[in-house]
C-alpha cells in the first residue's frame, strides 16, 4: 500500500522528522538519521563562532535529505522573515519552519506573528511549516496564509512530557486540511505512536531522541512507534466500551446445561 | 577602520576586500551565508566588495537545532 506523506509537492515514505540540536557532537547525526529513517531534518541558523572549530553541521547531513531550517531566535514576524531569507540563501532549498517565540520560560509560539511571517514567506515561494500552539483559529489562518503544513506542540519544547494538548490536537487534525506534524514535547515513542493513531500526519522529535541514554536506539524506537501508530490509524481502531465485551463465544460452554 | 562583524566592532585595514576577510577567518564559502549592510550577499558578489568604515557584516551558518 502506498502511504506517502505529502508536503507541498514532495512525497515522503517515513513520518518521523528529527531535529539535530542537543547532540554533544554533530558527528552523531548520520547514525541518528539512519536509525530514525527520517527524510526531513531541522537545523537552526546562527552567527559563525570564530572561536569554535571549523566543523559544520552540514558536513554531517547526507545529500537527498530534505533540510528544514527553523527561525529559532526570531521574536517577531520581521525577524523570522529575515532568518528565513538568510536560510534560503544558504542554497539548501526553500523550506522553512517558522518559530516565533518571545516567551522564554515555556517557549510558546506567538500565533499572530507566526501568521504574519507565513503570509510573507509563502508569498515569496517558501514552503512554510509553522510551529504553533494547537489553536484552531491560528491554524485556519495559516491555511489561508499558504502554509504547507502546521506543527502544533504536544508539550513545551524539550520537556519530554508528551501529548499534554491531546484534545486540542484532535481538533486540529480533524479540521485542518494540511498535514499536521506534532512537534515539541514528545519524549517517548508511545507518545508519538498515540499522536499518529489520532491521525497526525507526522511527528517531529529532537529532545526525546537526543536526551536518551542511547540516542541511536531511541531514534529507531521512535521510527517504529510512528510507523505503528500510522498503521493503526489507517486500520481504523475499534470503538472503546465502558463494560466488558467477551472475546470468546458465549455459547457451547463445557458445563452448559443441555436443554431437553 | 571600524567594521561590525556579527555584532562586534573590529579594526580592519583600509581597503580590505570582503573575500580576503572571509578567507582570513578560515570560512568555507559552501556552508556560510553573508549579509552585508542588511542585504543578503550571494557568493558570486563577494569578490567585488571592498569593506569600508562602519560596514555591518553578519556571517551565519547552520547549526544543530529542533
Amino acid at each position: 500500500m502506498q502511504d506517502k506523506l505529502k508536503i507541498a509537492d514532495q512525497e515522503f515514505s517515513t513520518r518521523l522528522l528529527i531535529g539535530t540540536g542537543k547532540y554533544a557532537c554533530d558527528e552523531f547525526i548520520p547514525d541518528i538519521l539512519a536509525s530514525s529513517g527520517a527524510e526531513i531534518i531541522t537545523v537552526a541558523l546562527r552567527r559563525v563562532d570564530f572561536e569554535a572549530t571549523v566543523d559544520n553541521v552540514m558536513y554531517h547531513i547526507p545529500e537527498g535529505v530534505q533540510l528544514l531550517p527553523n527561525t529559532s531566535g526570531a521574536r517577531n514576524a520581521q525577524e523570522a522573515v529575515r532568518i528565513a531569507r538568510l536560510a534560503r540563501a544558504m542554497g539548501c532549498g526553500n523550506w522553512i519552519k517558522i518559530e516565533v517565540i518571545s516567551d522564554n520560560k515555556y517557549l510558546l509560539p506567538d500565533g499572530y506573528e507566526t501568521v504574519k511571517a507565513t503570509e510573507t514567506l509563502a508569498g515569496e515561494g517558501f514552503v512554510v511549516l509553522p510551529y504553533i500552539s494547537p489553536d484552531l483559529m491560528v491554524a485556519r489562518k495559516l491555511v489561508e496564509a499558504g502554509a504547507a503544513a502546521v506543527m502544533p506542540l504536544g508539550a513545551p519544547i524539550g520537556s519530554n512530557r508528551g501529548l499534554k494538548t491531546r484534545e486540542l490536537l484532535k481538533i486540529i487534525i480533524e479540521e485542518i486540511p494540511l498535514p499536521v506534524i506534532v512537534d515539541a514535547g514528545l519524549g517517548r515513542p508511545s507518545q508519538a505512536c498515540e499522536a499518529m493513531e489520532m491521525g497526525a500526519g507526522a511527528c517531529l522529535v529532537n529532545t526525546g531522541i537526543a536526551s536518551a541514554a542511547h540516542p541511536v536506539a531511541m531514534a529507531r524506537a521512535f521510527a517504529q512507534a510512528v510507523a505503528a501508530g500510522r498503521q493503526a490509524f489507517l486500520a481504523g481502531p475499534g470503538a472503546s466500551q465502558g463494560t466488558a465485551r467477551a472475546s470468546s463465544p458465549l455459547t457451547g460452554f463445557l458445563y452448559e446445561e443441555q436443554s431437553v | 577602520m571600524r567594521v561590525t562583524v556579527n555584532g562586534q566592532e573590529q579594526e580592519l585595514a583600509e581597503g580590505t576586500p570582503l573575500s580576503s576577510y572571509l578567507e582570513f577567518r578560515g570560512l568555507d564559502p559552501s556552508v556560510i551565508v553573508v549579509e552585508y549592510n542588511f542585504q543578503i550577499l550571494p557568493e558570486q558578489d563577494w569578490e567585488g566588495i571592498i569593506l569600508k568604515e562602519n560596514d555591518n557584516l553578519e556571517i551565519l551558518r547552520f547549526v544543530g537545532g529542533g
